[in-house]
Order: C-alpha cells, then sequence, then structure tokens
C-alpha cells in the first residue's frame, strides 16, 4: 500500500523514558524496599549478615516463582485461585514416584508434570469452556487439594532421596542458594516474556479489551490457555522446592499460598482488574514481603501479625493514590 | 417457569436423588432426626451463603467472611468471658460483624478498590486482630458461661435454637430481597450498574449495604460457631469462606452478578452439608469431601453457563418468537 | 407561553473538556422539542444533567418558575422530569412490571412493596400505550421492540411534566416508529413537554414543534420549526454550508478477489451470496438490526456460519477465527469502536502493530523501533492529530480512535477491507478524511466493503450496492437504479404501491 503521506509525523513518546520511570508504581515500590531495609537495618544487629538476608529470600523466592506467571494471568484479567492446591498435588505426585522407587530427576519432572497438567485442566474450563477463572479456580482449588488429601489422608511422605534436598536446601554459590538463583533467572526469563515478546504484547492487549484483541486478530483463548499451562508449571516447579526445602509432603502443604501470591502480585502494581503490571514491580514486591517477614522475625514479632502489616500495605498502597486522585477529581 | 426456578428445582431434585441414594443403604440416614440434624451442622453455612450471594448480586466478592466470624465469635467469647450477659454478647458480636463489614464497603463504595483486594486485606487483618486481642490463646469451655453454650442447642418446638435462626434468616432475607426496595436494588446494581444509576441507585452505596449485610450475617455466625463448638482460637473456620463460596456458586448465584436467590444459596449450602454429613455414613473417608465439593462447584458453574449462554441475535423471521 | 422547565448558563466541564458552557434550554407545555447537533455537541451531557446524573458546574434550573436542583436521578424522576434513553437502561433479570417501578414501588403493609398492585398499574400503564406484555415475565426473555416499551412505560410511570426521548427511535422498526410518533402526540396532547433528540432530520420535521440547536457545548439558536428550513438548521449546526462531498471515484474494477456463496446462519441470516471486486466499493445497505454486521463478522471469523463457502480468488478460503481471515488478507473495521476496535489502555503505537505483530518481531520478540516505524507511517497516512505515539488510545476522539483502527488494518496490507459504519459518530472533518481515504484504497485496488445506514453515503461512496432486510439480500442495485428511493423501499419492505 502506497498512500502518499500527507499528515504530520507524530513523535515517538510525550515525555522522557527516564521521566516515566521516576513516575512509575516501581519507583515507589523502590522507595518502600529503602526505608523498610534501612529501618530492618537500624532495629536488629542481625540484619546486615549475608546468611541471614540469604535466609530471608526464602520466605519468598517459591511464591515468587508462581507470582510471575500469575502476574501475566492476571494482567489477562484472569485468575488462578489454585496454585496453592496445584503444589499439594504435585508434591503428592512426587511422593507417589518416591515411593515407586524413582529417584530425584523423575521426581522433578513428575512435579513439573503435575503442575502441567493441573494447569491443562484449568486452561479447558476457563479458555476452551469460557467459565469464569475465579470460581473455576475456586473449584480445582478444593479438588487438587481434596485428591491430594484422598491418597494421603493424614499420613506423609518423608524419605525423600538426599540428593532431592537440593532444590530447597542447596547453595549454587557462596550465599546464593538454588531457589535464590531460580529466582533471578526466571524473573529475566518472564520479564523477556511479558516485556519483549509478541506473546507478552497480546497478554496486555486481551487484558485491556479482549473484544478488541479477537477483533485484532489475537488468538484469546490461545493465550488464556497458555497462561494457565505457565501457572501450573510454575506451580510445580514451586512444589519441587518447596517439598524438597521440607523433606516432606503432606496434604496440608502450602495451604493459603494462593492469597500470599495474589497479595504479591497485587502490591507489585498489576491491577487486579487486569491490563497492567509489570514483572520488576512483582519482583520489588517479592523483596519487601521477604523483608518485611524477615525483619519482623528478628524482632521476634509473630508471624500472624506480619500478616496484620502485610494486609494493610496491601490495602494502603492501593487506597493511597486512589484517595489522592479522587481529592483532585472530586468534582466529576 | 423461568430459567432460575427451573435451575433451583434442578438443583433441589439433585439433594433428593442423592438422599434418596444414601436411605436406600442407609435407611437410618433419612429419619427425621438425622435430617434435621443435617440441617442444624449446616446452619451456619446456610446463613453465610446468603449473605455472600447478596454480596455477590452486587458484581462483588467477601473473601473475609470467615476471618469476620472468627473475629466476632471471639469477641463475644471474650465478653462473655467478662461477665457480660448472652443477649449482650450475641449483639456485640452482630454489631462488630456489620461494621467489619462496613469497612469492607467503605473501602470498595468510597476509595474505589475491587472488592477481591479489599477482602483479601482485611481476612488476614482481622484474622492477626484476633491474635492481638488474646495473644494467641484459646479461649476454652470453662471460660465460657453455661447459657453463653447452651444458646444454640437448647430445643424450641422440637429444633435447635441454632436452625431457628437459620429459618428467620432465610425468611426474612426472602421477603427483603423480593419485596424490599433495597433488594431489588441488589440485583438492579449487579444486572446492570449503568441503568442503575438512571434509576436513582447509588450502586458504591448499594455495595456498601450488602458488605454490611454480609457482615452482621458473618458476626451472628460468630456467636454461634464459637458457642456451639465452646472454643474460641484464631483460626477458627478457616478457609471457610470458601465454602461459602462454593454453596453459592452450586447454588446458581452468578459471580457475574445480578442472578441468585435465597432458595438457590440454601440449597447449594443443603448440598455440600448433605455431602458433608453422609460420607461418614456410606463409610467413605472424610477426606473426599474435598474433592468432591471441587467437583460439584466445576460441574455447576458449567451448568450454569450452559444454561445462560448468549446465543446470537434473532434477525431471521422464520427464527423470531 | 410560559416554560415548563428552563436552563440558564448551564455549564459542564471534564478534566480536559468543556462539554457544556453557559448553555440555556427552554421547553413548553404540549409541544415538543428538538435538540439538534452534531455528536459532541453536548446532547447527552444536557439529558444527564436534567435527569440527576450529572450535576452542572453552574447555572440554574427552573421548573414551573421555581429553581431545583437535581442531586439523584429519583430526585429528577420524582420532579417530574422523566427520560426515554438511546440505549435501554433497563435489567435483563428482573420482570417487566419492577423494570417499570424500580425506585418507586407502590408500597403495602411494612412498607413491602405491594406487588399485586405493582402489577396491576403496570398493566394499565402498558395498556395506554397499546402494549400487551405480560408484567412478570422476565425482561431478558422480550425483544428489542418490546423493551422498548417498558422503557416507555417506566418514563411515564411517574407523573412527568417533562418526557425526554433521546434517540428514541435508533433501534426501531418502520411500523414501531409510527406507533412512537402517535405515542408522542398522546403525550403532547396531555401537556407534557417533550425534548426530543434525534439526528434524523424528517422526524424532526414532522413531529417537533421547536428547536433548539447545540454546537460544540454551545447554545447557538433556538426558534420554531415552522419557520426554518433544513439547510438552515444543518449549517446552525455546523456553523458553515455544508453540502457533503464525497470524493470523485476511479471505478477502475478489477478482477473479483472475494466470493461469498450460500452463508446461512441459525439466527442471523440466510443465503448470503455476493462477490466482490479489485478496486471496487461495495455498498451493504439496510436498517438497524437487518444483520449486515453479522454477515460480515461471519466473513471476518467471529461467529461461524452454518452453511456455505467462501473463496479469495480461486481458492476456497476456510476461516475460523479473526487470525485466519487477517492471513487471508480480509479485515474489518468495526462499528462499534470502543468495544471491538481500539485497545483503551493500550498506546496508539501498540494499537497500530497489533494485528502485524510477527511483522515487527524477530522470533518472537518485537522491535520496537520498528514498531514505531510502522505506526508512524500509517498513522502519518492517515493524518492522525495525537501528542505521541505512545498516547493512550482512549485518550483521543473518536474520529482519530477510527484512524488508529483503519491504520492497524492497512498495516496488514489486506486485500479486502470492511468498514463498518466508519463515519458513525464522528466530526465532519475526520468523515470527510475517511471517505477520501476510502478512494484512495480503491483506486489502489483494494476490495472495500462499506456497511452504512446513511443513505447520502451510500450513495456518494458506492459503486454497488447491496440491500439486506430481516437476515436476507432483497436487492442489489448499481448505476442508475441507486435512488434514495429504491434503497428505502428494498429495506423497510415497501411494495411498489407505497
Amino acid at each position: 500500500m502506497s498512500v502518499a503521506p500527507t499528515g504530520r509525523t507524530l513523535p515517538d513518546r510525550q515525555q522522557s523514558r527516564v521521566a516515566r520511570a521516576l513516575r512509575s508504581w516501581e519507583a515507589l515500590l523502590l522507595v518502600v524496599f529503602i526505608a523498610v531495609f534501612t529501618i530492618n537495618s537500624f532495629a536488629s544487629p542481625y540484619f546486615l549478615n549475608a546468611w541471614n538476608l540469604s535466609d530471608a529470600t526464602y520466605n519468598f523466592t517459591e511464591k515468587a516463582l508462581i507470582a510471575f506467571a500469575m502476574a501475566m494471568l492476571i494482567i489477562a484479567g484472569e485468575i488462578d485461585l489454585s496454585v496453592a492446591s496445584i503444589i499439594a498435588l504435585a508434591s503428592t505426585a512426587m511422593g507417589l514416584a518416591m515411593v515407586a522407587g524413582f529417584g530425584t530427576p523423575v521426581l522433578v519432572l513428575v512435579g513439573l508434570g503435575a503442575g502441567l497438567l493441573c494447569g491443562v485442566v484449568n486452561g479447558v474450563l476457563v479458555a476452551g469452556l469460557g467459565l469464569p477463572s475465579i470460581v473455576v479456580t475456586i473449584g480445582t482449588m478444593s479438588l487438587f487439594r481434596g485428591l491430594s488429601f484422598i491418597i494421603l489422608g493424614d499420613q506423609a511422605f518423608t524419605a525423600y532421596p538426599a540428593d532431592f534436598a537440593y532444590f530447597g536446601q542447596g547453595y549454587v554459590w557462596w550465599v546464593f542458594s538454588f531457589e535464590l538463583v531460580l529466582f533471578a533467572v526466571c524473573a529475566v526469563l518472564f520479564y523477556a516474556l511479558l516485556h519483549r515478546t509478541t506473546f507478552g504484547r497480546a497478554v496486555y492487549a486481551i487484558g485491556n479489551n479482549a473484544t478488541a484483541a479477537q477483533f485484532s486478530g489475537i488468538r484469546v483463548a490461545r493465550v488464556k490457555f497458555i497462561l494457565f499451562l505457565l501457572t501450573g508449571v510454575m506451580s510445580g516447579l514451586a512444589a519441587v522446592c518447596l517439598t524438597s526445602r521440607l523433606g516432606s509432603t503432606r496434604p496440608s502443604i502450602a495451604t493459603g499460598m494462593e492469597l500470599e501470591v495474589i497479595t504479591m502480585v497485587v502490591l507489585g502494581g498489576v491491577s487486579i482488574l487486569g491490563g497492567s503490571g509489570t514483572i520488576p514491580g512483582v519482583v520489588l514486591a517479592a523483596f519487601i514481603m521477604g523483608l518485611v517477614t524477615f525483619g519482623f522475625g528478628l524482632l521476634n514479632v509473630p508471624g500472624i501479625v506480619m500478616s496484620i502489616f502485610l494486609g494493610l500495605l496491601l490495602i494502603g498502597v492501593i487506597a493511597l493514590p486512589r484517595l489522592f486522585q479522587t481529592r483532585l477529581l472530586r468534582r466529576v | 417457569m423461568t430459567l432460575l426456578k427451573s435451575r433451583e428445582a434442578l438443583l433441589a431434585l439433585a439433594i433428593l436423588a442423592m438422599t434418596l441414594l444414601i436411605a436406600a443403604r442407609f435407611p437410618a440416614f433419612v429419619r427425621p432426626n438425622n435430617l434435621a440434624g443435617v440441617f442444624n451442622d449446616t446452619s451456619p453455612l446456610i446463613i453465610l451463603a446468603i449473605g455472600q450471594m447478596i454480596v455477590i448480586l452486587t458484581k462483588c466478592i467477601d473473601l473475609s467472611v470467615a476471618a469476620n466470624l472468627a473475629l466476632c465469635g471471639m469477641t463475644a467469647a471474650l465478653l462473655n468471658g467478662a461477665g457480660l450477659p448472652v443477649v449482650v454478647s450475641v449483639g456485640a458480636a452482630v454489631a462488630l460483624g456489620a461494621s467489619l463489614g462496613a469497612l469492607n464497603g467503605v473501602l470498595v463504595w468510597k476509595v474505589g478498590i475491587p472488592s477481591i483486594v479489599v477482602t483479601l486485606g482485611t481476612m488476614t487483618i482481622f484474622r492477626g486482630v484476633i491474635f492481638l486481642m488474646t495473644n494467641g490463646k484459646w479461649v476454652n469451655a470453662h471460660e465460657m458461661t453455661a447459657p453463653f453454650k447452651a444458646l444454640p442447642r437448647s430445643i424450641l418446638l422440637g429444633l435447635p435454637v441454632m436452625s431457628w435462626l437459620a429459618i428467620a434468616v432465610i425468611a426474612a432475607f426472602a421477603v427483603m430481597l423480593t419485596r424490599t426496595a433495597l433488594g431489588r436494588a441488589f440485583y438492579a446494581v449487579g444486572g446492570n450498574p449503568h441503568a442503575a444509576v438512571y434509576t436513582g441507585i447509588n450502586v458504591g452505596r448499594t455495595q456498601f449495604a450488602a458488605f454490611v449485610l454480609s457482615g452482621a450475617l458473618a458476626g451472628l455466625v460468630g456467636y454461634l460457631w464459637v458457642a456451639r463448638y465452646a472454643v474460641a482460637y484464631v483460626d477458627i473456620a478457616g478457609g471457610f469462606e470458601l465454602d461459602v463460596v462454593a454453596a453459592c456458586v452450586i447454588g446458581g448465584v452468578s459471580i457475574a452478578g445480578g442472578v441468585g436467590s435465597v432458595g438457590g444459596a440454601v440449597l447449594g449450602a443443603l448440598f455440600l452439608g448433605v455431602i458433608k454429613n453422609a460420607l461418614p455414613v456410606v463409610g467413605i473417608s472424610p477426606f473426599w469431601q474435598m474433592a468432591i465439593s471441587g467437583t460439584a462447584i466445576i460441574l455447576a458453574v458449567a451448568f450454569n453457563a450452559s444454561q445462560s449462554r448468549v446465543k446470537g441475535r434473532i434477525i431471521l423471521k422464520r427464527a423470531e418468537v | 407561553m410560559q416554560p415548563v422547565l428552563s436552563l440558564r448558563g448551564i455549564s459542564k466541564e471534564f478534566p480536559g473538556v468543556k462539554a457544556l458552557s453557559s448553555v440555556q434550554l427552554d421547553l413548553f407545555p404540549g409541544e415538543v422539542t428538538a435538540l439538534v447537533g452534531e455528536n459532541g455537541a453536548g446532547k447527552s451531557t444536557i439529558v444527564k444533567v436534567l435527569t440527576g446524573i450529572y450535576q452542572p458546574d453552574a447555572g440554574t434550573i427552573t421548573l414551573d418558575g421555581q429553581a431545583v436542583r437535581f442531586a439523584t436521578a429519583s430526585a429528577a424522576s420524582a420532579a417530574g422530569v422523566t427520560a426515554i434513553h438511546q440505549e435501554t437502561v433497563l435489567f435483563d433479570e428482573l420482570s417487566v412490571a419492577e423494570n417499570i417501578w424500580l425506585g418507586h414501588a407502590p408500597r403495602g403493609r411494612f412498607g413491602l412493596i405491594d406487588r399485586r398492585e405493582m402489577r396491576r398499574r403496570s398493566v394499565a400503564l402498558l395498556d395506554s400505550i397499546g402494549a400487551t406484555l405480560n408484567p412478570d415475565q422476565k425482561l431478558k426473555d422480550l425483544g428489542i421492540a418490546s423493551k422498548h416499551l417498558v422503557a416507555i412505560a417506566r418514563a411515564l410511570s411517574v407523573d412527568a411534566r417533562v418526557v425526554i426521548m433521546d434517540e428514541p427511535t435508533a433501534a426501531l422498526s418502520y411500523k414501531e416508529i409510527h406507533e412512537l410518533y402517535a405515542l408522542v402526540e398522546t403525550l403532547k396532547s396531555q401537556g407534557k413537554a417533550i425534548l426530543f433528540i434525534s439526528h434524523k432530520f424528517d422526524e424532526i420535521f414532522r413531529i417537533a414543534d421547536r428547536y433548539t440547536v447545540f454546537r460544540d457545548g454551545q447554545f447557538v439558536g433556538e426558534g420554531r420549526i415552522a419557520e426554518v428550513t433544513e439547510s438552515a438548521l444543518v449549517q446552525m449546526m455546523v456553523g458553515r454550508a455544508v453540502d457533503q462531498i464525497f470524493p470523485k471515484r476511479s471505478h477502475n474494477i478489477g478482477a473479483p478477489v472475494l466470493t461469498v456463496a450460500g452463508y446461512c446462519h441459525p439466527t442471523e441470516f440466510a443465503d448470503i451470496g455476493f462477490t466482490l471486486h479489485r478496486g471496487e466499493i461495495l455498498g451493504f445497505y439496510g436498517l438497524v438490526g437487518a444483520g449486515r454486521s453479522e454477515v460480515m463478522q461471519a466473513i471476518f471469523g467471529i461467529t461461524k456460519p452454518s452453511k456455505g463457502a467462501c473463496r479469495i480468488e480461486d481458492k476456497v478460503a476456510v476461516i475460523r477465527s479473526t487470525s485466519e481471515a487477517v492471513a487471508a488478507g480480509i479485515v474489518y473495521v468495526p462499528e462499534d469502536r470502543g468495544r471491538q476496535g481500539a485497545v483503551k489502555g493500550l498506546p496508539i503505537y501498540q494499537n497500530v502493530t497489533l494485528p502485524s505483530l510477527n511483522a515487527v518481531s524477530r522470533k518472537g520478540f518485537l522491535q520496537l523501533a520498528e514498531e514505531l516505524k510502522l505506526a508512524r507511517d500509517y498513522t502519518q497516512r492517515l493524518d492522525l492529530r495525537a501528542a505521541a505515539l505512545d498516547q493512550d488510545v482512549g485518550l483521543l476522539s473518536g474520529g482519530n480512535q477510527q484512524k488508529v483502527v483503519i491504520a492497524k488494518w492497512l498495516a496488514t496490507k489486506p486485500q479486502v477491507i470492511i468498514l463498518d459504519e466508519p463515519t458513525k459518530g464522528i466530526d465532519i472533518g475526520s468523515k470527510a478524511a475517511v471517505h477520501a481515504f476510502m478512494a484512495e484504497l480503491a483506486a489502489q485496488g483494494l476490495a472495500v466493503i462499506m456497511v452504512s445506514s446513511e443513505i447520502p453515503e451510500i450513495l456518494g461512496m458506492s459503486d454497488r450496492v447491496i440491500v439486506m432486510r430481516e437476515g436476507r439480500i432483497v436487492a442489489e442495485v448499481a448505476g442508475d437504479a441507486m435512488t434514495p428511493a429504491a434503497l428505502v423501499r428494498a429495506a423497510a419492505g415497501i411494495g411498489e404501491a407505497a
């Protein structure tokens, strides 16, 4: 098509990238992160210690693995409440494989495979049949963990092979644990996937307006299906790490973790209504949640009090900018 | 007959069929006494499902009901332990539940935060507050007065008071939802929020009212729960919010808002209640319950969707009704 | 004569937009006042001010000589100002009676809604407008026309002094429109003041007594319909004399590109068949709801036809999804721009490249520079007015959003472009630009289908026109046979005698 240029050329952007970055949600999170870090280092003498800090990362690495995939799913306008139950089922599957005498490589494959399979179930129900994801995954949340209860009852798998412990307890180099390195690698991969690929662009388009995306030739159902698979696999991966770290499987493993994952995603600036959010935001939110947990732990504050703080943080960080905005736009 | 009614009739039939199937092998299950026991055991779920249904009608969701319940139950137990009469304790539980619901409602209405985020946050906060109140200690049976523990179980005209309360809530909310302006507003707000504004209905305020009602019912159940089990601690009814949502979904309440009825919510709760009570009778391990209710939720939502699937516009003459 | 309702100096501002600046409006008992103006003139804003949805920033509303303030929609309706809105603002899950009485239902014992009384009054009200509907039926089980009657009954259920009708005939058939006119006469004879908003001039001249003209949020003039001509009114609306001039066309019609044969759908259309050629603009005319968009969406792979085949050049094309349509060279600019066209929330350049992601990426990785280049090229050709390429599409005007949607499709280098009501709701300037651009595309050999309900546009742009009625093709006209009368008759199903 060679239509003669008639109009004027539009500039590429309205404000410089630096100006944009400074006003972003991520910048606000970075400030919070620095504040939490500083307060913690003054509050406890044990805080600024490489090994202690390294230990603290276990507070968030497994959740963050799922949060990356969950962030993409929520940006696309869907949600998966069954992730913690996928961990339970994947962990149970690994336990069965272990009892059957398989070695560590097979256990890992079984864990990932079980996660993938759970993702397929969610994907077929939501993307294939067009059912609302929030209800479907409340159902599969009961179903997946329910299966684990049927298999295990009040029993537990404990006799995992010694080399299996590496994923949740091993160190790659110095203070850098396997989980921390895995977290970093996944952060980079998910950053590239969401922010640099055509697939990631489709995710944003679907989250902002699924109908218009479909009318633009985007295969909406396929993208959503893949996102559920991805969330399933990442939950399977988290199951490998968590099972390895705990060295045992009980059907109640990771209970309630879905809510912590979603809190992490929302705190990271992902809109629960879909359409916006970034991986760097989720990474920062993971660090903040990890540091808060660790700092409170050093001060002997019980875990549940920390959850109050996280609840307040979740509502606060979303409410404050909104209150500010409504004040400005009151007359509209 | 309208779709909604037939949907409820189908669910009632499913429950009936299931009960008869059990009765064929275990006749004891359908003895009036046992059935009354099942209803009584399901009463808390019924009451909470009605509150949750109203919230879902307005396109919101209340994930904090179980935490709200726990906080109100603990408060009632502590007040009772401090020597206040039962009526005051119960009243305080309901009032506190309503206020906690109002807190959710204000955040949704005035601040405009999506309800799922608000109640995700408040559910952890409410549980945390219980811990702060008690330092994690349990309130045990001997710390509660006898009348406090006895009220839900005391028999009135052949049924425990807890069952009567559930019946009263069912009746009151059935009338409220069908016969009052507020009741119809819940449907209007969820069915077509844009049009509701044109009708003079304030969408946010109606959602606020839904949260207050849901909270008040959670407060009432909080007392019933603590009194019935004669114990209060941080984690009571942990994860129960999902059973409540499940009861609504099975009862045909649409998560998209605007569709649902008291009858549906009650039947959805009874469905789960019958399964829970039947499993030990038929000799299936209670560990099966979770998977069964999960399957029921998925089937219910698939069924509801197939019922309400939009067909294309009817343009062709011969196809016109 | 004293006006019932009188507005003076009403202003309303939104961030960045002055929707109304100090406008005035008078409504008289027993008279119909037509409010005319282009899209964006402020008509819907004034309706929202009158019905209590918006609060004006300044100005006064006087009802029967008393200054009033409508804080909510219920306050306005309690004062006797009621409206029949453009889209039916009703509730599918509620019954007919509840839809009519929601918010002001008759009360019985204990302040509960008296359902028997509500039912009785509903029947009486529906009777009075000649409708026979079951008051207990759920609204979702009714057709469009019946829903409209419920909306009218709702508007009349309050003791209305002022009735606002916001494009009430837009979704109605020929017969229903005439029934509505009769209703307007009845309301006039009852002494009600009527504000009638319409884009159809024949309608305005037929039923209005007075007119008020708005332009760009400002009051331009008012008077009696009997004392004004159509062209004078148009001139007031647009601020200059406008003869709609359509671009010169070359009419170089080439080989067939798209052949559709025997397309059927269970409920939407039947026996659709036509051939589209290179360089041709094929018009699709019909009344709203004749099934034109449905056919186009089937060709584009949104819905699946139950029968029929589609060929591109000589090859059979199987199109089951929009991505297959785009791959086959067929693209579709939808009528519902806000929902189906632009992805609001994404910047302009990402909207433009959305269907061309493979062309601006390497191995799945997006190349930002190539994206911006593609977007710059096509937005420039369409003379897009925007601050920058990374501006949110949602912040653009309707006309500019439409340009983004067209740019997005041209960037895929299609063979067939389907434009569904391409100029609906956009300003006259953008309209002319879209028309010129269409002509240019056709001149370059693109095959164009244009769905439009505007007769001047259809006649001015098309080489050939297909008319649809009730899901079927009822006429195909070309050359000298393309007259307004021929199109209207075929579309409305009026026989030779009419």
